[in-house]
């Protein structure tokens, strides 16, 4: 368990670092406020309407999908690690098919979500 | 009292009051921050009870995923600050009391049946490699069924983002193809003009 | 009290802030010279000079930049949220940087002056009452190590993505809020890729501790590498795969050229950091090179070797210096990329990412997990 105390530690001295810098560059630097530095950068323009509109459901599904197949890697890293051992132990068939099927049934997945055109980022 | 114990009771108070912050912010994506904190306090809390592939699952699965899922629900749909509600929640102030009671009750009765501290893990119990030997042999038949649990959430999401009917979009594309033939036709008679 | 000060825990706390203190300061020199170097070689490449007037060769640039920043005007533009506008530059660097406890630099090595300098400490600990056994004279080149280790870096790169989205969200400008967004759907989409090209290698390694991936390397003089295949040369194919996903995907993950899209500067102006000034920006601007270094670090101990090659057993430094000769490598490679390529269009990075990487990835461990059952 000793060897995860330093992350404790690195976590201490590193928001230490970055909050020094935040408050350093608020101390340090000279201020001079002006109507054109306080608005949002436009590329000179006045800015029109609020930063705050919503987005494509696009952005939610890619989301959503990552959610998914990141579970599937957390799946396939532990298989991976214990694959050696495994197939030591067990049948080297058994070992490999477990994960085969596994993959199969979220490649049925993958393929309705290409043909649904989930894909297809030009189009909207 | 070892090191441990005291890790693990400052990330579960560090939990507890991140929890308050989600529910107490009117701003959801403070909430969010919030639930952020809660989640990696946990990952913590497993790290303390010997089992470090859980807190590193719990990490990149919960804080890291689901949670980006969160934050860009709420940029996606631009969810402002909450408006108070008080005419609508004026029942449920009645019921909070009884209810925040019974919770407390609750954790009175687990406090009191648990008593001793958890038996203590070893390094070896939490490890990727005891994890995957009982996931891949013993449970191989839950294991298979999250295949499917995760195939039917994909199907379920793509379903419940684009539910427009197919006669929806041909009206939409025939409203754009006639905008269109309007444009060119305007165009044609400048040119003729 | 008197027992904790003598517990071993006191000693180990102190010795892993040294260490992190030490490799932190070397990180941080990394990434200033880095961006020198990243000037310097764009220059060449462009046929321009470069900066090469502060100290010889512009070589003591990286700390008039940092002055700069220092006393740059600290903006805050008046339609942010305060708060979080603060925060973000925070919540991208500290994730950042605390991947380097696990930076597997060499093996154990011998100190100089290491019994000397034990007996020191040893004395001046024993003067003022404590009973410590400090032994120093062989130490490892790397402040800690545990069995999850690869799992560690890639949650700590998981969290990155919320600096960047809130930063953007906090600017309240359109081209932050465009770059945030984009930015994270882009490093969640690639670091899928990412990690299923690393559970392909796994395979044939078994193992998540980055010290014992890189100390299984060292068959075959120092040269028995899992891109080439590791423990069987029948795996080198998909290891080879794998490297090329790996690859593909850090670069995207660490949003830079060809995959900059975040910080198109054609179309968004600098992206999420856009409202960002002084040493705020440059939060942003070390974090990115710290992960750029990461990718290179778990690029260089999952596929190269770590720090194995020739003659190491004999002369241990020697480990170190293959390790950052390879870490550096891959430094280069994004300049090289960055001098050489241009930029993807949006939707082409995504279905690159999908479409391509991402099967590409499942295909691989399909591979792989034939090529391990057939000849491991």
């Amino acid at each position: 368990m000793k060897a995860y105390v330093p992350i404790l530690i690195v976590f201490i001295f590193v928001l230490g670092f970055a909050v020094t810098n935040i408050v350093l560059s608020h101390l340090v630097g000279k201020r001079k406020n002006t109507r054109a530095k306080l608005i949002p950068y436009e590329c000179g323009m006045d800015p029109v309407g609020s930063a705050h509109q919503r987005f494509s459901v696009k952005f939610y599904l890619v989301a959503m999908l990552f959610i998914l197949f990141d579970i599937e890697a957390v799946f396939l890293l532990p298989w991976a690690v214990v694959f050696r051992d495994l197939i030591q132990k067990l049948s080297r068939p058994f070992v490999f098919l477990e994960m085969m099927v596994f993959v199969a049934v979220l490649l049925v997945g993958y393929i309705y979500v290409w043909k649904k055109g989930l894909f297809e980022w030009n189009r909207s | 009292m070892e090191i441990v114990h005291i890790l693990f009771l400052a990330f579960a108070a560090l939990a507890v009051v991140a929890a308050f912050n989600v529910i107490l912010q009117r701003n959801p994506i403070y909430s969010a921050i919030g639930l952020i904190v809660v989640l990696c306090s946990l990952a913590v809390l497993f790290l303390t009870l010997y089992a470090p592939f859980i807190a590193a699952m719990q990490v990149i699965v919960y804080a890291g995923a689901i949670m980006v899922l969160f934050v860009f629900v709420i940029m996606l749909l631009n969810i402002r600050e909450e408006e108070s509600k008080t005419d609508r929640q004026k029942y449920l102030k009645f019921l909070a009391a009884p209810l925040f009671l019974a919770l407390l009750g609750m954790i009175a009765a687990v406090v009191k049946t648990v008593g001793n501290p958890a038996p203590r893990g070893t390094d070896q119990l939490g490890s990727v490699q005891t994890l995957a030997e009982g996931m891949f042999t013993k449970y191989v038949l839950p294991f298979e069924a999250t295949s499917v649990l995760i195939l039917m959430a994909i199907v379920g999401s793509m379903l419940l983002a684009r539910r427009e009917k197919a006669e929806d979009v041909e009206r939409i594309e025939q409203a754009l193809a006639a905008s269109q033939e309007g444009a060119e036709a305007t165009e044609k008679e400048e040119v003729a003009a | 009290m008197q027992s904790l000060f003598n517990s071993l825990d006191l000693q180990f706390v102190l010795g892993s802030l040294i260490k992190i203190a030490i490799f932190w300061i070397f990180i941080m020199l990394v990434v200033a010279y880095m961006v020198y170097a990243e000037r310097r070689v764009l220059a060449v490449i462009q046929n321009r000079l470069g900066p090469n007037r502060v100290g010889w060769q512009g070589l003591l640039q990286p700390f008039a930049d940092l002055i700069k920043f220092i006393f740059k005007e600290d903006l805050v533009p008046l339609a942010v949220n305060k708060a979080l506008y603060m925060m973000a530059p925070v919540i991208v660097l500290v994730p950042a940087m605390m991947v380097l406890i696990v930076y597997p630099f060499g093996p154990e090595v011998p100190l100089p002056f290491g019994g000397v300098l034990s007996q020191l400490i040893n004395d001046l600990t024993a003067r003022v009452g404590l009973n410590w056994n400090v032994d120093l004279r062989t130490i490892n080149l790397y402040i800690t190590n545990f069995n999850v280790g690869l799992l560690y870096v890639f949650a700590m790169t998981s969290l990155g993505v919320y600096g960047i989205v809130i930063g953007g969200w906090a600017s309240n400008s359109k081209y932050s809020l465009l770059g945030g967004l984009r930015s994270s759907a882009q490093m969640i989409s690639y670091e899928l890729a990412m990690s299923l090209s690393v559970v392909a290698v796994l395979i044939q390694i078994g193992t998540l501790d980055l010290n014992e991936i890189a100390r299984g390397q060292g068959d075959w003089f120092g040269l028995r590498w899992n891109i080439f295949g590791g423990p069987t040369l029948a795996m080198l194919p998909s290891a080879l795969i794998a490297f090329v996903i790996y690859l593909i995907s850090a670069i995207a993950e660490t949003n830079r050229v060809p995959f900059d899209l975040p910080e198109a500067e054609t179309e968004l102006v600098a992206g999420f950091h856009t409202e960002y000034s002084s040493l705020k920006f440059a939060l942003f601007f070390m974090a990115e090179y710290v992960n750029m270094t990461t990718v290179s670090v778990l690029a260089t101990t999952l596929f190269l070797g770590g720090w194995q090659g020739p003659f190491v057993e004999q002369f241990p430094w020697l480990g170190i210096v293959y390790f950052l000769a390879k870490v550096f490598f891959f430094l280069f490679l994004y300049i090289w990329l960055r001098g050489t390529l241009p930029r993807f269009r949006y939707d082409q990075l995504m279905n690159f990412g999908w479409k391509i990487l991402l099967p590409v990835a499942l295909f691989n461990i399909v591979l792989a997990s034939v090529l391990g059952v057939l000849f491991l």
